[in-house]
């Protein structure tokens, strides 16, 4: 054992009251550290999640991110060409060849699409009428790439796929038009023309609006009903590394030539809220440490005052007073290595309590257990922290123990 | 015999409001093998000599030879790392680490220094305590040994790295008379069997008797003759700075 470490051991065991209470300190730091930030990260994850799940990871729209370039500034790149008043030009909308573009981004690794083509309607039933979205979609590729099918609450996708007709409502339209699977119901496209579908599914995903103003029917039944055949004006991405949307979408729209837009795109606005909730969340639970290692520094110079004569005689012996500074450094580091441990080890009992926490929002008949993020990097800036701190509060009282001239305290002991 | 320590022109001066010359323009030369003590009456200098000499601080001006090495040119760690090797300490109160033990305590300069691996420390160590009589205390704290024990057991710990000084500062200044004694007695031999060199400040007249030399010291500066207050005028002593070992010691400080 280092004589260092062997002298700092005996230090810190022969003021074991002080010791254990800015140990104390440390552990309760670290572990409080550890759970609001897996509460704070589980939070964040959750709603990360909930975002890339109810959101498709990429939509390509048929839309693009450019305005054309005109023809006359084609012919005189650089020249000073002004048109104002261009219209774009009249064609039926939504993505020109949507097959063999399905069949490229469905080439891409990791990735599962679905061709979408959502238009507007109007539902009528019993004299009431509801403006709706109409998405047409082809059931099995939906599947892959939407939550829906795990919010049907009646009937399912598939029913879509066995009847031509069917349509897919959402629960707060079925109760305000008292519909019931299998009811009949009149959606008039804008175009005028009308049909009769039959209600073959309900879904309820708990964002009211969208219960009441989505609807889906097969895509070659939209086609015909929004006037646009043989068009898809939305692809429907979904990854399995969601994380690599930003990537997968600029090769996507490099490839393909229409915009798309992944999640992080969309809700830039958000990530960037996370973002700066986290930088206070461990600014604040820091804090903790920071205060916790006051009682490190307590210690320390008490210690340091209490062996000044010990300082002295290691001094005198031929201790440098860097071996000096280092034998308060180690206790700094004990006590931080320790807390850090038996902090994480609290930090996680917490933890698992608090995973057992259920609370019931206002309004809501679901139970949720608080979202708790065990990831390791929360321990390793835990530990980071604590260890840091412990040494910052150990360093002032080590410096002045390696300062002490042994003659000033042999002369005073004499 | 060759000179250990060689002192020339030291000048010791506290920089301050009031300035304040502890050591004036002292020199002497110390041979090996000495056994010498230093006297003189309080705030005379004598342990700001020996902190000197014992490069615990440094002069303000002069320069110290130590075993031919001159130590002026040296940093605070280089003169720390001829400390642990060639010279060891002892001092008035024992300055025993108290959470170690005796054997613990004695091994520490050995651990510092790392020649030695550490089951030879512990034998050499014990052996240290064997050499001064206090075998048997290897295991207990410093606060279980009495006074006499303790400044053994820092005696042994002085020894531990074999060095060439051994420097005293009123190593019996807290110890009864029998105590004292028996200290005064182990430097002696300290100095005939194991060839050590020994630098004593001491109050005790006793001292004088048991030394090969004495060096007076009046307000930091080297007296000639001078040889602490209980020892005069019986033997007005010739020779310069220094007093014969037979100087007949006052009786009342003979156990």
């Amino acid at each position: 054992m280092r004589i260092e470490l062997g002298v700092a051991l005996t230090h810190l065991t022969s003021r074991k009251r002080q010791t254990l209470v800015s140990l104390t300190g440390v552990v309760l730091g670290v572990a409080f550290f550890l759970a609001v930030s897996s509460l704070m990260r589980g939070s964040e994850k959750d709603f990360i999640s909930r975002l890339i799940d109810n959101s498709p990871h990429i939509t390509l729209s048929d839309e693009y991110r450019a305005p054309d370039v005109q023809p006359a500034e084609l012919r005189w790149p650089g020249a000073a060409v002004q048109i104002s008043h261009v219209k774009p030009q009249s064609e039926t909308r939504g993505i020109r060849g949507y097959r063999e573009k399905l069949a490229f981004v469905e080439s891409l690794p990791g990735v599962r699409a679905a061709p979408v083509l959502v238009g507007s309607a109007v539902l009528t039933f019993a004299g009431r009428l509801q403006a709706v979205t109409l998405s047409g979609i082809v059931p099995a590729k939906m599947k892959g790439v939407s939550t829906i099918e795990q919010k049907m609450t009646d009937g399912s996708l598939d029913a879509l796929a066995v009847n031509p007709n069917g349509i897919i409502i959402g629960r707060t339209l079925a109760d305000r038009f008292s519909l019931r699977l299998g009811s009949t119901l009149s959606v008039v496209a804008p175009s005028g023309a009308s049909r009769a579908m039959k209600v073959v599914g309900i879904f309820r995903t708990g964002n009211a609006a969208y219960d009441q103003e989505q609807t889906f029917a097969l895509l070659k039944r939209a086609q015909s009903l929004l006037d646009r055949p043989n068009r898809a004006n939305r692809f429907v991405i979904q990854l399995a590394d969601p994380y690599a949307a930003r990537e997968v979408a600029l090769r996507i729209e490099a490839t393909v030539g229409y915009k798309a837009v992944s999640w992080v795109e969309a809700s830039e606005d958000i990530l960037s809220v996370l973002l700066v909730r986290n930088i206070i969340m461990y600014s604040v639970v820091s804090a903790i440490l920071v205060v916790a290692s006051f009682g490190i520094y307590n210690t320390i110079s008490t210690i340091v005052m209490e062996k000044t004569r010990d300082i002295a005689i290691l001094k005198s012996m031929g201790f440098h007073a860097r071996d000096v500074r280092q034998i308060f450094l180690i206790e700094g580091l004990i006590v931080g290595v320790l807390g850090s441990a038996l902090g994480i080890a609290v930090g996680i009992a917490l933890m698992r309590v608090l995973a057992e926490v259920t609370v019931k929002p206002p309004g809501v008949t679901e139970v949720v257990h608080l979202p708790i993020w065990w990831g390791g990097e929360q321990y390793l800036l835990a530990t980071a922290f604590a260890l840091g701190s412990c040494l910052a509060a150990a360093y002032l009282p080590a410096r002045k123990a390696g300062r002490v001239h042994p003659v000033d305290i042999l002369r005073g002991a004499t | 015999m060759s000179a250990v320590i060689v002192a020339e022109h030291l000048l010791r001066r506290l920089e301050g409001e009031v300035p304040v010359t502890l050591i004036d323009d002292v020199s002497l030369s110390i041979d090996r093998g000495e056994f010498v003590c230093v006297m003189g009456p309080s705030g005379s200098g004598k342990s700001s000599l020996l902190y000197l000499l014992g490069l615990l601080d440094i002069p303000t001006a002069g320069r110290i030879l130590l075993d031919g090495e001159d130590t002026s040119r040296y940093q605070e760690d280089e003169l720390a790392n001829r400390r642990l090797e060639k010279l060891g300490f002892v001092f008035q109160f024992h300055f025993l680490l108290a959470e170690f033990t005796v054997l613990e305590n004695v091994v520490l300069p050995m651990r510092r220094l790392g020649r030695l691996d550490e089951a030879a420390q512990r034998a050499r160590g014990s052996e240290l305590l064997e050499r001064l009589g206090v075998a048997d205390q290897g295991g207990k704290r410093p606060s279980q040994l009495s006074g006499g024990q303790r400044q053994r057991v820092a005696i042994a710990r002085a020894l531990a790295n074999d060095p060439l000084v051994v420097l005293a500062d009123e190593p019996t200044g807290n110890l009864d008379s029998a105590a004292a004694a028996n200290v005064r007695e182990i430097l002696r031999t300290l100095t005939r069997d194991l060839g050590k060199t020994v630098v004593a400040v001491t109050h005790d007249a006793a001292f004088a008797a048991a030394a090969d030399r004495c060096i007076g010291l009046v307000d930091g500066r080297i007296r000639a003759g001078w040889q602490g207050p209980a020892a005069r005028p019986a033997s007005a002593s010739p020779g310069p700075a220094s007093v014969s070992p037979d100087a007949p010691a006052p009786a009342g400080d003979v156990p």
